[in-house]
């Protein structure tokens, strides 16, 4: 069972993030950058799996040259070897043009399943596991709070409001891993110097036959204008609990004509 | 005037057409005339076309098959993406509800668009508005490329009725075998609520670690009835056993745009922030004055909230 897991860097979303003013692309080179925290239990599902399969699991990213630090956590984890597509022409891609060129490194490797987090906590928008089902004619199981695999077919349990979805396809399939799928491990003092000793392969545009005049910021496919902080709220009201608390709150209510 | 589509996101059976979708037929008049496009099981657009047209509608799409049920997400995109070639709309207006942010990405690969997902606001020039990193940035982005692709944010537009004709034209549907591959083998209600969905509801009361125990729940309960409000569950209720996953507001959990939000026992750390800080009032009950969540509400309570919370569920259901 060969499978690749999809990692991004993005800045820890426990710190102050901003957009850069110069071009209105997320400030990554100021940030403090993490692996996608969800990405951890994408990581650890691929562990498992091959762990009680056999194969390999190869950790791959689009990112900047820094992006390398999230590649470590994972190969620290356990994953096997790493590839890292990196180009400057890559700066200021939307969702759609770095779909294509995570499609064209998929194309040249071997998997039977491709792993993905739900979501990254930058973008939140949840839409690569669609996206590369699209681009390569892959089977979408996103979404899973469960994954099996088993007799070259993999089944998920799709979290939805209050239950699941119980789907499954043919191998080879895409499937994208909610936090509630397992819990991750921490790397080890012997995982983190392996990792060290673990492949990464570095890859340009061209190495994936992409013409960067198709990606980056002027020809991507959406475009932001503008941004602003959000405005500050207005002080709120405050009060102590001296056996009153309850009766002001209703009255606030009513006041806003709730109740 | 231009046509705009909007994907109708219906209840599970007979359930009717979701808010998020009246809401979508709302935004979509700030661009054209909407046509809403209905991509289910056969027989169920007859039961919300008038729904339909009494919130703008001009043109009912019906595309009705049993493959877009049977196989996840490819069928209902195939045929979206094969109307959006067929009529040239405007833009397409999608609920964004994670199928439907998943619809309009493939839609957009098979047509050659761009799309903005997440978005609380569409201007008439097509420029959207999006809120980023928990909330704390306002967004101003286009659609650059080919026909415009918005999934719309719940609660964030409040749907008017603006009556139409809702003219149903059925759509000759044939799903391709490539668009089959994920098959859905049985969906499995686990918890069965009469309370409102949580991204739709118009009032949130969630409960986070300072609830202390799952039984505890019983009090965020009884006030978020007695509002007629959805629960909620900040991550460390969650991670700490309180109450089920899908109940998590803010990052990994879901985001809601609520007219009242009521954190109980929750300090307001920037993850659970990200899930519900665009919410129009927001009021905090929690014993630590000092607590974060003090800075975004419009009204705080310092104080026990197994007092507090028991005692405002008394008195609300005493006014009603």
């Amino acid at each position: 069972m060969n499978i690749v897991v999809l990692v991004k860097q993005v800045p820890d979303s426990g710190s102050e993030r901003k957009l850069d003013a110069s071009d209105n692309t997320v400030a990554r080179a100021s940030a403090d950058n993490v692996l996608n925290e969800i990405d951890e239990y994408a990581i650890e599902e691929a562990l498992t799996i091959k762990e009680a399969q056999g194969g390999e699991v190869t950790v791959l990213t689009v990112g900047p040259d820094g992006a390398t630090d999230a590649i470590r956590k994972a190969l620290s984890m356990g994953a096997d070897k790493a590839v890292h597509v990196s180009d400057e022409a890559m700066h200021g891609s939307d969702a759609v043009q770095t779909s294509a060129v995570l499609a064209a490194a998929l194309q040249q490797l071997e998997y039977d399943l491709v792993l993905c987090g739900a979501e990254a906590t930058d973008s939140q928008m949840s839409v690569m596991p669609a996206l590369l089902a699209e681009r390569l004619g892959l089977p979408q199981l996103s979404g899973a709070r469960k994954l099996t695999v088993d007799g070259g077919v993999a089944r998920i349990e799709r979290q939805t409001d209050g239950g699941y979805w119980a789907v499954e396809a043919p191998l080879p399939a895409i499937v994208s891993t909610w936090d509630t799928i397992n819990e991750p491990r921490y790397p080890s003092f012997k995982g983190i110097m392996a990792a060290k000793k673990k492949p990464v392969e570095t890859k340009s545009l061209a190495d994936l036959g992409i013409d960067a005049s198709t990606v980056g910021l002027a020809n991507a496919t959406t475009q932001v204008l503008d941004f602003a902080g959000r405005p500050p709220k207005g002080e709120g009201v405050k009060v102590n609990d001296e056996g009153d608390g309850a009766q002001k709150f209703v009255d606030f209510l009513a006041s806003q004509k709730i109740v | 005037m231009a046509e705009v589509l909007v994907l109708a996101e219906l209840n599970p059976a007979g359930g009717g057409v979701r808010k998020t979708t009246l809401e979508a037929l709302t935004a979509a008049r700030a661009l054209g005339e909407p046509s809403a496009v209905v991509i289910a099981a056969p027989g169920t657009a007859a039961g919300v076309r008038d729904q339909l047209a009494e919130y703008g509608a001009a043109t009912v799409y019906v595309a009705e098959a049993p493959e877009v049920d049977e196989f996840l997400v490819a069928p209902k995109a195939e045929v979206l993406a094969q109307l959006v070639q067929e009529k040239s709309p405007a833009a397409v207006v999608v609920p964004s509800s994670p199928e439907g942010k998943e619809i309009a990405a493939r839609v957009a690969i098979k047509v050659g668009s761009g799309f903005l997902t997440d978005v609380t606001e569409i201007a008439a020039d097509g420029t959207a508005t999006q809120v980023a990193f928990a909330g704390q940035v306002i967004v101003h982005s286009k659609v650059t490329a080919g026909t415009p692709i918005y999934t719309l944010r719940g609660n964030s537009v409040a749907p008017e009725p603006a009556p139409a004709a809702g003219t149903e034209q059925t759509v000759a549907v044939s799903i391709s075998d490539a668009a089959k591959g994920a098959k859905v083998t049985d969906r499995v209600v686990e918890q069965k609520s009469s309370r409102p969905e949580l991204t739709e509801a118009s009032i949130v009361v969630s409960g986070g670690r300072g609830v202390a125990s799952a039984e505890n729940f019983s009090i965020i309960e009884a006030l978020a009835d007695s509002l007629g409000a959805a629960v909620g569950a900040s991550r460390a209720a969650v991670d700490s056993g309180f109450y089920p996953h899908s109940f998590q507001v803010g990052q990994t959990g879901k985001t809601v745009s609520p007219q009242l939000y009521v954190a109980v026992g929750i300090s307001g750390a920037i993850q659970h922030r990200a899930g519900m800080q665009t919410s129009k009032t927001i009021v905090a009950i929690n014993k630590d004055p000092e607590a974060p969540i003090f800075e975004l509400a419009d009204f705080g309570v310092i104080g026990d909230l197994n007092t507090v919370v028991p005692q405002a569920t008394e008195l609300v259901n005493a006014r009603k």
